[in-house]
């Protein structure tokens, strides 16, 4: 007995040291990528939102078609994609992410310092029209050692998204959105005793969306998160202006009941909620028009656009955000030359040259789906312009609904999201904003102390 | 001893056993044994043992998964054991656990005693009350976020508003989100117990419910005196499967609320979640590892006491 446990126990040694020896030697297929022979070259990139409509899978389809057929060497394999904050890191840690990905600006030069995305600066630097990126945007995507890591694709300033409809059954005119915050208060609280819907809601999820609206808030009122900058930067989440926006929301949910019964909105179902008309004001991204039309078919005709009301402070401004394309960081020389291509294809050539602008407005149109959604340049003032000028035949979203956005964002300062552990800064505010919304005797100041020092803590540690 | 004595204790003679080769041990079919285990020995090497063994390095190390690690010592669990959402994490876990076994525990045991009682369509209530078990449990959660609606729509709210109560925020309120979880972790999982609980029944033997009936006992005292103590061996065993479940609960926490509203449902388990994917940038590994480690270090303490304390409950 003895003697067989004895040989079991070696085997069993034995049989451990050959799997962690099996598992730790890189497989030479992953090494070689995807490349053969022949040059040809085999990339995944990242395609819609998971749910969305067919029309714009069709309409995505045919812009992989497209691509191909310029690019015969070069295969495509879409993959559904959605950044969100959890998932994401997952992907990255488990390598499990397309060639070609999208990341929000607050990531990308962080990622990038950690040499989590590949570098790109080769063939970026080779693209006709690098120089005219707006210098401020490309930084975005440009680690602290000057590589390019990733390149913008659009750009967005928050903004309040409101249901036309609910506005003129509250007897309010949706011509004339709220411009102050007293306003949007006692709008939403008319909306609510008129028809019985949540006139204002918000994100309020533990997965950083709700500390990222309230950072919005904080800068709409004159606030900021955070000085300085890298793991030396001071948390300021418990500055006087979170409290203001806090006791905003805390007014609205307990005193004037105009929030509504649901406080777990995330990024997606807000969205759904909005587009199926139970909302009557929210705020998001000024971009988010394109995801409630193919992803919840939202009736165009209830949409409403504005600027975010700011506080008459030199300080107050307003949140903005963006997209970057990137690559992941174990492609080859050649998946990163085909990646880039491909980011050029679909992500900016709509935005530099007219004829692709035009068959790609076209080939949106046929599809249903929306082209000259209000955005910010990625370029300089001059392209964008340009661009929005040849698309113009083609716009099929409700422009004046969003003339309110449209003419008063050139007129807003754009503050740029927290530099130094913007998502630890995020998470550590999404309790608070939890609190308030379901406990009415949340002690605001308490847990905003607690919040900062988790920050903090985070913050020094770089994570 | 005599030689039938000796021959009827055969462990007694160890200086037999030392003189057993490698011939020996092939010839006794020791090598056939091990083929045949070798196919699962390295199954639960590549899959278990291995990830076990990186769990304890990945705790001693400062990694991202992309870049090369460094090591930091003890720094992880430093981290973990200074950070203010622990000691929360630890608590809900714990009343979770609590309710879970509060409600969880004897509610399958009162229907397995109430179904094996029954003459007629027993297989009918098993298939019903193991109906859930069946349910993936994703689908069984979105199923019942439609309960919980928070809108006087939702369907407990509806049911509720019938008798003018409500409507109720059982997701979105601090004082009723816990609960609420272990109200749906318990539909989910009683199934399992009930069938494990009714397959223990049918070795009570009737004899002793029949002498029973002939002294007049009752229903509640066939229980107390007949039917319990010949089930301990199995009830120790649910208790203490159901409180190292418990203990690792993710799924409802993750799935209803993402530790929210203000924490009020954070669990051990998901903090090692959002210590290792809560942040985009890619999480902090260290930690996740280096509280999972302590999970696991506690829950096997706490079984050994747990066994220690009930060996002489146990019928084996």
């Amino acid at each position: 007995m003895k003697s067989t446990r004895r040989a079991t126990t070696v085997t069993v040694a034995v049989a451990s040291l050959l799997v962690l020896c099996a598992s730790s030697i890189p497989s030479a297929a992953a090494k070689s990528g995807s490349t053969n022979a022949a040059s040809a070259v085999t990339i995944s990139v990242a395609s819609l939102i998971p749910g969305s409509t067919q029309a714009a899978i069709d309409q995505f389809n045919a812009q992989v078609g497209e691509f191909v057929k310029a690019n015969p060497k070069i295969h495509v394999k879409s993959v559904e994609y959605q950044w969100t904050g959890p998932t994401f890191a997952a992907k990255l840690a488990a390598g499990t992410l397309p060639t070609v990905f999208t990341v929000p600006f607050t990531d990308a030069r962080t990622l990038g310092d950690n040499g989590q995305l590949a570098d790109l600066t080769k063939e970026v630097k080779a693209l006709p029209y690098f120089k005219k990126f707006n210098p401020a945007v490309l930084a975005e995507g440009t680690s602290s050692h000057s590589k390019i890591v990733a390149l913008p694709t659009a750009a967005y300033a928050q903004a309040l998204h409101y249901n036309r409809s609910l506005f003129s059954q509250a007897g309010l005119d949706p011509n004339k959105p709220p411009t102050t915050w007293a306003q949007l208060e006692a709008d939403a609280k008319q909306i609510a005793q008129k028809t019985g819907k949540a006139g204002y809601v918000q994100m309020a999820k533990d997965d950083n969306t709700a500390g990222w609206i309230l950072t919005t808030q904080v800068y709409a009122l004159g606030g900021r998160m955070e000085t300085g900058s890298g793991t030396k930067a001071i948390a300021t989440l418990n500055n006087p202006q979170t409290v203001t926006a806090l006791n905003i929301l805390k007014k609205m949910r307990w005193t004037d009941n105009s929030m509504g019964n649901n406080f777990d909105y995330g990024w997606s179902d807000i969205n759904q909620a909005f587009a199926a008309g139970t909302v009557g004001m929210y705020i998001s991204g000024s971009d988010v028009y394109t995801n409630l039309v193919s992803a919840s078919n939202i009736d165009p005709n209830i949409y409403g656009l504005a600027t975010i009301p700011l506080a008459k402070s030199k300080k107050a401004g307003v949140l903005g955000g963006g997209t970057l394309a990137a690559v992941k960081p174990t492609a080859n020389a050649a998946e990163r030359a085909a990646a880039v291509k491909w980011i050029n294809f679909f992500y900016e050539q709509p935005l530099i040259s007219k004829a692709q602008a035009i068959r790609n407005a076209q080939t949106l149109v046929d599809g249903k789906q929306p082209v000259g959604v209000p955005a910010l340049p990625i370029f300089n003032k001059a392209q964008y312009d340009l661009a929005n000028s040849w698309i113009k035949p083609y716009t099929n979203v409700p422009q004046a609904q969003m003339k309110p956005f449209t003419t008063g964002i050139f007129n807003q300062k754009l503050i740029p999201e927290p530099a130094a552990s913007t998502q630890s800064v995020y998470h550590s505010l999404d309790a608070v904003v939890e609190a308030v919304l379901t406990d009415k005797n949340a002690n605001i100041q308490q847990m905003l102390a607690q919040a900062n020092s988790t920050a903090q803590d985070l913050i020094s540690r770089g994570t | 001893m005599t030689d039938l004595a000796r021959a009827a204790v055969p462990h007694s003679r160890p200086h037999r056993r030392s003189r057993r080769t490698p011939i020996t041990w092939v010839r006794g079919g020791g090598l056939t044994t091990l083929i045949f285990l070798l196919p699962m020995l390295l199954l639960f090497g590549a899959f278990s043992w291995y990830p076990i063994a990186r769990t304890v390095i990945m705790s001693l190390q400062h990694t991202n998964l992309v870049q090369p690690a460094t090591w930091v010592g003890l720094d992880n669990f430093r981290t973990v054991l200074h950070d203010p959402l622990l000691p929360k994490a630890v608590e809900n876990t714990a009343e979770f656990a609590g309710l879970a076994l509060i409600f969880g525990y004897p509610i399958p045991l009162i229907a397995a005693v109430l179904m094996s009682e029954v003459r007629r369509f027993r297989g009918i209530y098993s298939a019903l009350a193991y109906l859930p078990v069946v349910i993936p449990p994703v689908v069984a959660v979105l199923l019942w976020k439609t309960f919980y609606d928070a809108n006087s729509t939702g369907v407990f709210n509806t049911i509720l508003g019938w008798i003018h109560l409500g409507p109720y925020p059982w997701l979105q309120s601090q004082r009723t989100a816990l609960p609420s979880l272990v109200l749906e972790s318990t539909w989910a999982n009683a199934g399992g117990t009930v069938i494990i609980y009714l397959a223990a029944l049918t070795g009570v033997r009737r004899e002793l419910y029949e002498a029973a009936s002939v002294d007049g006992a009752s229903l509640w005292r066939k229980v107390w005196h007949i039917t319990l103590p010949q089930l301990r061996g199995v009830l120790l065993v649910t208790m203490i499967l159901q409180i190292i479940g418990t203990a690792q609960v993710f799924l409802e926490p993750y799935l209803f609320t993402s530790g929210g509203p203000a924490n009020s449902t954070l669990t051990v388990l998901l903090l090692i979640y959002n210590y290792a994917f809560g942040n985009s940038l890619g999480g902090d590994y260290g930690s996740a590892t280096a509280l999972s480690l302590m999970l696991a270090a506690f829950l096997a303490v706490f079984s050994l006491l747990y066994l220690r304390a009930t060996r002489s409950w146990s019928t084996s």
